[in-house]
């Protein structure tokens, strides 16, 4: 198993109700991983308990990285949610939990 | 061509309140053409409009005069010219603020243009048939708690403030790279409709907007992404080339970091589809950009492309959501988290007997699960704080939730301690409709000292 972590760091911005995170490689190897694995599905099992979603996700081979957006994800929006990071800034920190297979076998 | 023939942009503020030392070192030493100070986030404009209305001369920035009168010395010694929204709700008493600041301190030749039009709230009360982007609902649902409306306009209003020869550009509601893609029209002639450098002067703007988040600032992680100084973390410039190819950097002994890494974690920062991120300027298409190191903290772009721009304007309009309620109170050592629990069910407890009701309530416990929500393998804390906070339309149901939680310290659980003073927010909240074009008029108003 790899940890997003470990090869990815990763950035969150709001817009409204909709969380925007990306993932981005720090090398060749890291973009294969993230791009064969790091699937919607795998990333709305981590986030499916603060967001509703729906999510989508966008390939930017050029940067080697992902940018997923994800609605309903934070409170009913920035200007009325009742949570403490309404902006959801720290959501990229959840992301970087996540864990991937790594190597296929 | 040298680095010094290129234009530079400097960024001097990402929010209304961001550090001032380091636009004040871009003003002296970055050898800047433009400074340029983003201060609105998106309700900032409804909360000055209301300032406004109670006291007429007021409704710019807050902290206008603390920012322009540190930068403005070193602006004008070097001829740098200031692009800024921070009239916020009310740019002619900003501009007028700012003339007389001048004046006092002996500053001479500041000028300002006023841009106007933003102001939209007459007009939308006329159109309440408009969706509303967000819910699909008509605006008029949001009509009778309006706090203000505000069009995101562009930057060709910016360029003819510019071409006014004013040294400051004082703003409202304008989209944020917009004030970066003005200066660049103004400074090389370009036309409106010159996609390409459009296109480029739209994802440098997008780049600065957020000032520090592409030199190193939001960006660190002890160990494993490393910032030079962070504490003396500088801000960034764009230097832009007559073709559009532009370069980010910053000073080299300003704290921080430009490379590939910070600088694509602030392209994707706030874009949804990267195909296609509208402004009021374009439709920007950053998937085709390269990004290559041309130096210490110094990054290249080519290759932005971009789409003609939509026939409407975005519209923010702030509405007065209610009231948000809050309390907190820690708890540690053996059972702090049973402890947290039980009282927030007996502060709930209390408020529905003292018959008050809330649509929306959320319990916090800081430390384990505030930020991320709950995971079921995570640990349980040493110590924890509760918080509670509560959505209503009633002022007295807000109040009583601080009341509620303070008053654990000696009718909770054992051992709470810490109560925050109760907390009462009133909320202004924000939607979005799109309007045509034709139904706005961008206008600029030069301003000097008598």
């Amino acid at each position: 198993m790899v940890r997003v972590y470990d090869i990815a760091h990763s950035r969150a911005g709001d817009k409204g109700d909709t969380s925007n995170i990306s993932v981005i490689a720090y090398d060749a190897a890291g973009w294969e991983i993230l791009r064969t694995q790091l699937t919607s599905e795998r990333v709305m099992a981590a986030f499916g308990h603060i967001a509703k979603g729906p999510i989508r996700r966008y390939e930017l081979p050029k940067l080697q990285a992902l940018n997923f957006v994800i609605d309903h994800a934070l409170g009913g929006g920035v200007t009325r949610s009742l949570a403490q990071d309404a902006h959801g800034k720290s959501l990229s920190s959840l992301m970087l939990t996540i864990e991937l297979p790594g190597v296929r076998a | 061509m040298s680095q010094r023939e290129l234009l530079r942009i400097g960024a001097g503020a990402s929010f209304a309140d961001d550090r001032i030392a380091p636009a004040v070192d871009l003003a002296e030493r970055g050898e800047l053409d433009y400074l340029v100070f983003e201060c609105l986030a998106e309700r900032t404009i409804a909360r000055e409009n209301l300032t406004r209305v109670k006291q007429p001369d007021k409704g710019y920035t807050p902290r206008l005069l603390d920012r322009m009168g540190a930068v403005l010395p070193a602006c004008v010694r070097n001829q740098v010219r200031i692009v800024s929204n921070m009239g916020a709700a009310n740019p002619e008493a900003a501009a007028r603020l700012i003339l007389r600041h001048a004046k006092e301190a002996a500053l001479h030749d500041v000028s300002c243009a006023v841009v106007t039009g933003d102001d939209v709230a007459d007009l939308m009360r006329g159109q309440p048939q408009l969706p509303i982007m967000e819910s699909g609902e008509p605006l008029e649902t949001l009509l009778p708690h309006m706090a203000s409306a505000n069009a995101y306009l562009g930057a060709d209003v910016i360029a003819r403030a510019l071409d006014t020869g004013a040294s400051v550009v004082i703003t409202g509601r304008v989209a944020d790279p917009s004030l970066f893609v003005g200066p660049a029209m103004h400074h090389y002639g370009w036309s409106y409709d010159d996609w390409s450098r459009i296109a480029s002067a739209t994802a440098a703007g997008h780049l600065l907007e957020c000032c520090a988040q592409v030199s190193g600032g939001c960006f660190a992680d002890p160990g494993k992404k490393d910032v030079f100084d962070l504490a003396r973390l500088g801000f960034p410039y764009a230097d832009v080339s007559p073709d559009g190819t532009f370069w980010v950097g910053k000073l080299a002994d300003a704290g921080g970091r430009v490379d590939l890494a910070t600088c694509k974690e602030q392209l994707l920062y706030e874009l949804h589809d990267p195909a296609e991120y509208i402004t009021p300027d374009c439709v920007l298409d950053i998937t085709a950009l390269e990004l290559e190191q041309t130096g210490p903290d110094r990054v290249s772009f080519r290759g932005a492309r971009a789409r003609p721009r939509t026939p409407t304007y975005k519209v923010t309009v702030g509405y007065h959501d209610g009231f948000i309620g809050e309390g907190q109170i820690s708890y540690a050592g053996p059972n702090a988290v049973a402890k947290a629990k039980w009282a927030a069910d007996i502060v709930q407890q209390r408020l529905s007997d003292r018959g008050f009701a809330f649509p929306e309530t959320r319990v916090d416990l800081i430390g384990m699960s505030s930020v991320h929500g709950m995971s079921e393998s995570r640990p349980e804390p040493y110590e924890v704080r509760l918080r509670l906070a509560c959505r209503t339309a009633d002022r007295k149901a807000a109040e009583a939730v601080g009341f509620e939680v303070r008053a654990l310290h000696v009718n909770g659980p054992a051992g709470g301690g810490g109560g925050s003073d109760p907390l009462v927010k009133e909320v202004l909240a924000v939607q979005s409709v799109l309007i045509p074009r034709a139904l706005v008029d961008p206008q600029v108003h030069v301003t000097r000292l008598s």
